[in-house]
């Protein structure tokens, strides 16, 4: 445990790079042979800011030495959870695999949450027809059972179909936050590792697809505005797994800007007026590592799902075995 | 009308100029068409292909047949085709012969394609879907709709497969006018096609790109797996550019349509 520590401090000071909100940026970036600015190579947006503010937190940004201390303590949870004989160990030590996002560094990030806009550091209030969908969308599971009844009672991401946190929008979670991003004339395309989501966006300027083919993860076209890369994604089915519950009116907008050798700059507004009163706008940046990216065979792989939905039959037939007895 | 008419006499006959130009490469001839060149200065492979073929059922020679779920009639039939190996047959090793027929007697239930498992290399190649090649100097990158299968080639930082996987660990270099793609890694979990045909662990595959045409790519590989076969063998077959304006790669998320097949078993009672 001692040592994990250390590993976790030595990681820190190895990559402590403040984040601070984007100022005057003199960087101009390489160009690709067809004079793109040159996003390629290797990125991780991995952290431990979340996604909107705490509660009880007021500023935007925390100082420098208050952020150090809070990824510090993140650092030594994160690792302290897969401790041998706690309940968490029984499930994945992701410290055994690597897994941990201190293992392979987190930028320091002063921000006190990844939304920017709205002021506050939240997801704007639900418009009526959002609270409503929402409450149908919980009736609708209720009426499908119980969690276990099915493999389609799960979410998309125990189901190996898409983590909610693959995107679009690339958010971090707890593991496999890189990206691979390639640029070849009239396209950039971004290998997210997280279920192996290859995200191919056009820069030619393109219509987006006809309106009844609707998907997941939506349908991107890019542009370049200056040396910002800009993703407008629409298309998206109803059942976005991102998870905040946008509907199928969703237009998401990504801008990537690379700021710095080492740094992209990944900032996307979600504009739903179906589901919140006002569009709203995260920022985070997206840091050099080193690759390559493995293939990650989920479904391939997906025992869990098996073994649970096995498992509660086996609750059931037990159960009933039980009432059988006793009221013989 | 007639600008129509013409720029149709126009097309087809570029079409059939360009198969009479690839026929002769697929029977093996060197080619002669030169492909346009990236910034590197390297034969441009890049755009969105598809094998037009039968293969995907069956590798080898093989008549018409009636498909493996009898209710959907002719639409579910196997239909026929000359297949893509060279001599027509797999030299399978006898227990390897005995494996393939009880893969096909129970494919339904075995074949990885129904449950939505990554497709494996040379497989994804040659499946009824379009794939997309985008290619840079250092990696070369082949998306599949099948399953949304990824391939990475690597192709100035050789190494060997850190892990095995279902798609490989593929490194290139060029040769002349051909993309060459060495294959290892495997998992052994992936098949040939529909017909049970497969392969061990131990498979190494060469692929050879080459262009034909503007449109046309020559694709070969050969396979090599001694726990499998008694010898190397090899598959050709053309690779076609999709010309449709706006042709894209669409999702084909397929767990969705393969859970009842994995996990139904395991539902609920009523």
């Amino acid at each position: 445990m001692r040592d994990r520590c250390l590993i976790v401090a030595l990681v820190l000071v190895a990559v402590l790079v403040s984040i601070v909100p984007a100022g005057a940026q003199t960087y101009r970036a390489p160009r690709t042979p067809d004079g793109q600015p040159d996003l390629q190579g290797y990125w991780t947006n991995t952290t431990y800011t979340p996604l909107q503010r705490p509660e009880g937190i007021t500023r935007d940004v925390f100082t420098r030495e208050e952020a150090i201390e809070i990824m510090k303590k993140a650092a030594a949870a994160e690792s302290e959870q897969t401790t041998p004989g706690t309940i968490a160990d029984v499930h994945y030590d992701f410290t055994q695999f690597g897994l941990d996002r201190n293992q392979g560094g987190v930028p320091l990030n002063l921000r006190t949450s990844l939304i920017v806009d709205p002021p506050s550091g939240r997801l704007p209030a639900l418009t009526a027809e959002g609270k409503t969908r929402a409450a149908a969308r919980a009736e609708a599971r209720k009426r499908m059972g119980g969690p276990w009844d099915a493999a389609q009672n799960q979410s998309f991401s125990v189901r190996c179909i898409l983590m909610d946190r693959a995107g679009p929008p690339m958010l971090p979670g707890a593991y496999n936050n890189f990206y691979q991003i390639i640029q070849a004339p009239g396209y950039v395309m971004i290998l997210v590792e997280m279920i192996h989501e290859p995200r191919i966006i056009p820069l030619d300027g393109r219509a987006h697809l006809p309106e009844q083919v609707r998907q997941l993860t939506g349908n991107a076209v890019g542009r370049w505005e200056g040396d910002t890369l800009v993703v407008e994604s629409t298309n998206f089915t109803d059942q976005n797994p991102f998870a905040q519950g946008a509907s199928e009116r969703l237009r998401l907008i990504e801008r990537f800007t690379r700021v710095a050798d080492d740094r992209i700059e990944y900032r996307f507004t979600v504009d739903d007026p179906a589901t919140w009163e006002r569009p709203w706008s995260a920022e985070l940046p997206m840091m050099k590592t080193d690759g390559p990216i493995f293939e990650h065979a989920c479904h391939e792989g997906n025992r869990s799902l098996s073994n649970a939905l096995a498992g509660a039959r086996l609750d059931e037939r037990r159960a009933a075995d039980a009432a059988r007895k006793s009221s013989q | 009308m007639l600008g129509r008419f013409i720029r149709w006499v126009i097309v087809t006959f570029a079409a059939t100029g360009a198969l009479w130009v690839s026929t002769p490469a697929v029977s093996g001839q060197a080619p002669t068409y030169k492909a346009p060149r990236t910034a590197d200065g390297r034969p441009n492979l890049g755009g969105i292909w598809q094998a037009i073929s039968e293969a995907y059922w069956d590798v080898e020679p093989h008549a018409a047949a009636m498909g493996p779920i009898p209710a959907l009639g002719a639409a579910g039939a196997i239909p026929p085709g000359l297949g893509i190996v060279e001599g027509g047959r797999l030299p399978y090793l006898p227990g390897a012969a005995e494996q393939k027929r009880k893969n096909a007697e129970n494919r339904v239930m075995l074949d990885p394609e129904v449950k939505c498992y990554l497709p494996g290399t040379p497989r994804a190649m040659y499946m009824p879907y379009p794939f997309q090649i985008i290619q840079t100097p250092k990696y070369i990158m082949i998306v599949f709709t099948f399953a949304r299968a990824v391939r990475t080639v690597y192709m100035d930082e050789h190494t060997e497969a850190p892990a095995d996987s279902w798609m490989g660990w593929s490194n290139g270099k060029w040769d002349g006018e051909t993309l060459v793609v060495d294959t290892a890694g495997f998992n052994g979990m992936t098949w040939l096609d529909r017909a049970g045909n497969f392969h061990s662990e131990a498979l190494k595959v060469t692929e050879r790109f080459t262009a034909t045409s503007p449109d046309h790519l020559l694709y070969e590989a050969t396979l090599d797996d001694p726990k499998t076969y008694s010898r190397p063998w090899k598959i050709s077959l053309p690779l076609y550019r999709r010309l449709e304006r706006n042709a894209q790669l669409l999702e084909f998320r397929c767990v969705e349509f393969a859970e009842d097949i994995i996990y139904g078993h395991l539902k609920k009672q009523p």
